[in-house]
């Protein structure tokens, strides 16, 4: 079994001992579901608390002789306040390119002498050349490598599970990071995540990143959780999706991104596409990203068509499906800015048929993040 | 009573001159959770292969097709109020419609339960 041209994380003969359903995501042979299934993974993670391993996404550590023309650096490729980050911060931001479409989203940890930054997969290879293209000779790009660990924990007993292997776990502040020990094994750990919850995301060594899981699922709380239930957490959640919810052909205003951007960085532009997302900020984007309830029990999938109620296509979902928590189908997607408002009533092009639906607010399920 | 299965993981049971149709035990498992089941309304002529009905799981949507040619005469209201009727009884209660069979020939000439068992086994 597996195919052995995938990419393996150094969860994968966890993954296989579990009963996982493994599949390519990514170029990684990733587990899809475990034995409890999409819809049961998904319930306890907002119940009690989840273990996903994600370290298929790409680690880098951003790195120079002077900290602050590193952050220059970084600022002059993504439209976020990474200045503004004070050490042990997080930020999400996105790169962009000269048209203001995103060439991928991504997570940046500013320490006391170097950043850090967590890629998408999919995009790892192009970001890696992005950034040596992008950065003057000065700053070290470090990739941790295809087999670092990354795994998250989530859900409102995350902080909890934490705290008995990492007691300052739990004060840690919500999209902060810092470095620690949990049995001997060195973890960078971050509070942060990608469904909504509460929780954590622990970079780990490939040599210890079975022991760090075995760990955390020995604890009564944790479920192993695969990709499945993450698209819905992260679908109900309202958080985009790369390649789906937003790419290049969408932009950060677009995408209602624009909380990630600050006064600053509008004002002073020096990102790819800056002049475009400013017209964006000052004029309304001519699309906008959008929650959009099925009024049915039928889901919407991607690239489902969105028309406004006389038949006119408006738009298209770019993510749909059915959403455990919210108990029905849910989804998002762009429509005109005429159509944008939440209460506006559409109607989707499911096999052919007109479903009612509404323009409805995002998340689907209130976030939850610690305010410690 | 006499079962016959598809290749495309479907099972017609022959009750009389009706037919019932559902998913098999490997589709729902290979499906996952499933979540929305629109089944067709009684009176509609069904073309063997072609659309009959609708089966989505968490992943993914699928169609189930017509095993034979024939009309609908009830689609199951039950399943479509309750999907997951289809992983907890796929064979039983997780049946989608009742058709009555146009040519007798086109359902004998399906998959028998010991050929079906082959099949998947060949997966």
């Amino acid at each position: 079994m597996g195919d052995t041209s995938l990419l393996r994380t150094p969860l994968y003969d966890l993954h296989v001992e579990l009963g996982a359903k493994m599949v390519p995501f990514a170029g990684y042979d990733m587990p899809v579901q475990y034995p409890l299934g999409v819809l049961k993974e998904h319930l306890h993670t907002r119940e009690k608390a989840g273990l996903f391993d994600v370290s298929h996404m790409g680690q880098v550590r951003l790195r120079g002789a002077d900290i602050d023309a590193v952050i220059k650096a970084l600022e002059a490729l993504v439209p976020g306040d990474i200045a503004a980050l004070a050490p042990g911060r997080i930020r999400y931001t996105m790169f962009t390119n000269d048209q203001a479409g995103i060439l991928d989203d991504l997570m940046v940890t500013r320490f006391d002498d170097h950043l850090y930054v967590v890629i998408n997969a999919g995009c790892k290879v192009d970001d890696l050349a992005h950034l040596k293209a992008g950065l003057p000779a000065g700053v070290e790009i470090e990739y941790l490598g295809d087999d670092a660990g990354l795994l998250a924990l989530q859900g409102p007993a995350a902080a909890t599970v934490m705290a008995r292997l990492l007691p300052e776990a739990a004060t840690l502040g919500f999209m902060s990071a810092r470095t620690a020990t949990i049995q001997g094994i060195p973890v960078q750990i971050s509070r942060s995540g990608y469904t909504g919850e509460d929780g954590y995301e622990i970079s780990v060594g490939a040599a210890d990143a079975e022991k760090l899981a075995r760990l955390l699922l020995a604890e009564p709380e944790v479920e192993a959780i695969g990709l499945g239930a993450r698209d819905s957490l992260r679908l109900e959640a309202g958080l985009c999706l790369y390649g789906h919810d937003i790419d290049t052909g969408t932009s950060p205003v677009e995408a209602v991104l624009t909380w990630t951007i600050s006064k600053r960085r509008r004002t002073e532009g020096g990102f790819p596409g800056a002049a475009i997302v400013q017209a964006q900020l000052a004029e309304g984007p001519a699309r906008k990203r959008v929650g959009i309830q099925p009024e049915g029990k039928a889901p919407a999938r991607e690239h489902t068509e969105i028309q406004d109620l006389d038949g006119n296509r408006i738009g298209e979902i770019t993510s749909g499906g059915f959403g455990p928590t919210a108990g029905g189908p849910v989804a998002m997607g762009y429509v005109t800015a005429a159509s944008a408002a939440v209460g506006t009533r559409v109607q989707l092009i499911v096999r052919g048929k007109a479903l009612p639906a509404t323009v409805a607010a995002l998340p689907f399920a209130p976030h939850r993040y610690f305010k410690g | 009573m006499t079962i016959r299965f598809t290749q495309d993981h479907e099972w017609i049971k022959l009750d009389g001159d009706v037919a019932t149709v559902g998913i098999t035990d490997y589709a729902q498992q290979a499906l996952g959770d499933v979540v929305f089941v629109e089944v067709p309304e009684a009176g509609r002529e069904l073309t063997k292969g072609k659309d009959a009905a609708v089966v989505e799981s968490v992943k993914a949507a699928s169609e189930v097709y017509a095993p034979v040619d024939g009309t609908v005469v009830e689609g199951n209201a039950a399943v479509a109020d309750e999907p997951s009727l289809v992983n907890t009884d796929p064979e039983g209660a997780g049946w989608f419609f009742k058709m009555k069979i146009k040519d007798m020939a086109q359902f004998e000439a399906l998959l028998d339960e010991a050929a079906y068992k082959s099949f998947i086994a060949g997966l």
